[in-house]
């Protein structure tokens, strides 16, 4: 028995119309749940990258780069090592603080090589980059001075070194 | 390379240009407001228009054209509920891998997503049921959008395409280009298995001493039943063919135990279950195969052959994984065989004692009503008998769909067509239909149920009106035969709303005249084999004949959904008798 396990799949796509939608339907179809996804941009304007992020077990993640293959606008997929690869999230969190809480937060700020990025009467946004358990680290630190309110961008991630990552379909 | 590039016409002349280069000869379909444009073009052309009465009646019809010639079927409609009535054929082609193309009008460009009126995300309600689609908003866009979908539609696994095409795009001028060649980055079919995989798969045959060819549509798709053949004998191993493959090895052959699952024949089911090898070529384990997955072919490794990557392993994992065309790999894994032969060949001798004890002890059978009514079975085996092996059968979904592949000898492929993944009722008569258009010179049966026919019979008037004189065989037993079935043996024959009336309302052969065609009734053994005779002497209209027969018959073997093919009912509560060391 198989236990499930988080998956990065670094997908290039057409940049056509209608290209999330045949992802997105073709994840729900099938009843794959995704964690995260992230589109965007490449090097090249004709190609679009998309960042999945899945948990599933192994034989199911098979399935699902077979079945995201067969999609006609999916030009490749590369599935990323966590080791073998960058990975990273924004967050832009707003902290209450108070005179007294200010500084503290300040530091945690400091700590976690974050960026206070708007400071207003009684909070604090700050930006943060990172792995997913730095971001949730960070949270979990500022978590005591209230959150007022967070946002969290999906993983983006890329292999590391020259070559494209280890399990490639084309 | 075309001599009318460069020519500048309107968008629609485009699109009629463009399928006449992607050699259309024929399509189906009904005109409305966004497809408007495209029908002037279409006044003009060679390509062969047929007027349906109903748009799933062409996408239907462009289904049973396709399987009947192997070539793109293509149906056409209007915006909105023309496209939509298009999903049910789209879907049922994209299950059973049926190349088919369908094109649609789409409100102008200007107008998508303000629900004007007859608009709807053709696109995206398709997303689902087809293997690629299109949305075209710019004219210059619409040849290499049509030379895709028909290369996409049939190539690696066959399957629908939608183009979509909004009506600005077709009332611009535009200059014709058609593409000479196509670079699609995320589409490249892998046609030949590795050669490493091959070698693997013949030394697990040279070693199996029960293997199993477990054959599905894929050999009928990719047109490798003499290959199959070929590899059948050099085997000597048994063959089970697949409701969709039906045909793709001759019944008459002395190797063939018949067809696997639900409703197969004891001998096949069986021997899957005791196999040590499963060669599946073009197959997919469908649970109406497999029965409970998890108790099926316990005992056997699995070689599994298919064009499509994502078939393998989705089911049942594959011990030798052959991803290509089906013709390549059985003539790849001929010569390897050979090859491991030479070594040495297993002995199969007692794989076909038990095999041919099987067989002879449960053969498929039917009993004749003691009331004197007709046995469905009886009347579908006769109409096999008299129209022939050379013959077309096209069925819709249920009883009489299990007993026409089972009672039926099918000898060549493209010779049976019915909805087996999507199992759609009412697809018979439009793709008899279709069918009759891609062969006009063989006999094309319909057998239809009663349920059936009257979800789409309406294609009869178009049948009459453009000389296509398929013949219909309606076996009714004015009831949902197959949900009655499961009423009587799960549901303790509580008939909830299976009970149609139709030997009462409507009078068959009344309609079938009304619609131009001759109607005929059969309700007496006796009368059988003269009402087919007089129906196979009838070639210029199309016929009906409507088979009054028993409605309590049942479809048997059977195994019921969701329990192990080991629990094989030949007859109602009746398991067959296993000799102590087979269980």
């Amino acid at each position: 028995m198989t236990t499930k396990q988080t998956h990065t799949l670094s997908v290039l796509v057409e940049n056509s119309p209608g290209v999330l939608a045949r992802v997105a339907s073709l994840f729900s179809r099938r009843g794959y749940n995704i964690d995260s996804l992230a589109v965007g941009p490449t090097e090249d304007e004709n190609i679009s990258r998309m960042t999945i992020v899945i948990n599933v077990e192994g034989h199911a993640l098979e399935q699902v780069i077979q079945q995201l293959d067969k999609l006609i606008n999916v030009i490749s997929i590369t599935q990323l090592d966590p080791i073998t690869s960058v990975q990273r999230e924004l967050l832009l969190v707003k902290v209450f603080t108070t005179p007294v809480t200010r500084s503290q937060v300040l530091e945690t700020v400091q700590l976690f090589r974050a960026k206070v990025v708007d400071v207003a009467q009684d909070a604090v946004t700050i930006e943060a980059t990172g792995n997913a358990e730095k971001i949730q680290a960070l949270l979990r630190v500022l978590e005591p001075f209230g959150i007022l309110e967070l946002v969290q961008s999906g993983l983006v991630a890329m292999s590391r070194g020259l070559k494209p990552g280890s399990i490639s379909t084309e | 390379m075309s001599s009318e590039n460069g020519t500048k016409m309107t968008g629609a002349t485009s699109l009629v240009k463009s399928l006449e280069h992607a050699g259309v000869d024929v399509m189906f379909g009904i005109p409305g407001g966004a497809i408007l444009p495209a029908y002037d073009p279409i006044f003009d052309s060679p390509i062969r228009h047929i007027l349906v009465r109903h748009e799933q009646g062409a996408g239907h019809a462009a289904t049973g054209y396709a399987q009947a010639t192997g070539r793109v079927g293509v149906c056409i409609a209007t915006s909105g509920p023309g496209a939509t009535n298009l999903v049910t054929p789209l879907a049922d082609a994209q299950m059973d891998s049926v190349p088919i193309v369908a094109i649609t009008g789409q409100v102008a460009s200007g107008a998508i997503g303000t629900d004007a009126f007859q608009e709807a995300d053709i696109r995206g309600i398709t997303m689902p049921v087809t293997k690629h689609n299109y949305l075209v908003t710019d004219a210059a866009d619409i040849p290499r959008a049509i030379a895709e979908a028909f290369h996409i539609a049939r190539t690696g696994r066959p399957g629908a395409v939608l183009v979509d095409i909004a009506k600005d795009a077709m009332q611009n001028q535009t200059i014709f280009n058609w593409p000479e060649s196509l670079s699609l980055a995320g589409y490249s079919p892998v046609l030949d298995p590795e050669t490493s995989a091959v070698r693997d798969a013949a030394r697990l045959i040279s070693e199996s001493s029960s293997p199993v060819l477990y054959v599905g549509g894929g050999v009928i798709k990719s047109n490798a039943h003499k290959e199959l053949l070929k590899l059948a004998e050099l085997t000597g191993a048994p063959v089970v063919t697949t409701l969709m493959a039906r045909g793709g090895f001759p019944d008459s052959h002395h190797q063939h135990l018949g067809m696997p699952g639900m409703h197969g024949t004891v001998a096949a089911v069986t021997a899957l279950q005791k196999a040590d090898l499963l060669i599946t070529l073009g197959a997919r384990f469908d649970d109406r195969v497999t029965g409970k997955l998890s108790s099926f072919a316990p005992l056997a490794k699995i070689i599994h052959a298919d064009i499509d990557p994502a078939e393998i392993g989705k089911n049942r994992r594959a011990d030798v994984a052959l991803v290509g065309d089906l013709k390549r790999t059985i003539e790849a894994l001929i010569p390897a065989l050979n090859a491991e032969y030479s070594k040495s060949k297993p002995d199969l001798t007692a794989w076909w004692i038990q095999l041919n004890s099987w067989r002879s002890r449960y053969p498929l059978g039917y009993d004749h009503p003691e009331d004197g009514s007709l046995s469905p079975q009886f009347v579908i085996e006769r109409l096999g008998k008299i129209a022939g092996p050379e013959a077309i059968y096209v069925s819709g979904v249920g009883q009489h769909q299990m007993w026409a592949s089972q009672f039926v000898s099918y000898e060549n492929p493209r010779t049976w067509l019915n909805s087996g993944g999507l199992g759609t009722m009412g697809y018979s008569i439009p793709a008899a239909m279709g069918a009759k258009v891609g062969a006009p010179d063989k006999v094309v049966w319909a057998i239809d149920g009663d349920g059936c026919f009257q979800m789409t019979n309406q294609e009869l008037v178009t049948c009459a009106l453009n000389n296509i004189p398929i013949k219909v065989a309606i076996i009714n037993n004015e009831s949902l035969g197959m949900v009655r079935q499961w009423q009587t043996l799960f549901y303790n024959q509580r008939y909830s709303n299976t009970d149609l009336h139709s030997k009462r309302i409507p009078d068959f052969a009344k309609l079938a005249e009304a619609m131009g065609c001759v109607g005929l009734r059969c309700d007496s053994r006796d009368d059988v084999d003269r009402t087919i005779a007089q129906a196979m002497e009838i070639n210029d209209q199309p016929v009906v004949v409507d088979f009054s027969v028993h409605r309590d018959a049942m479809v048997w073997p059977m195994v019921a959904a969701g329990t192990s093919n080991d629990d094989i009912v030949i007859a109602r509560s009746m398991a067959p008798i296993w000799d102590s060391q087979e269980l």
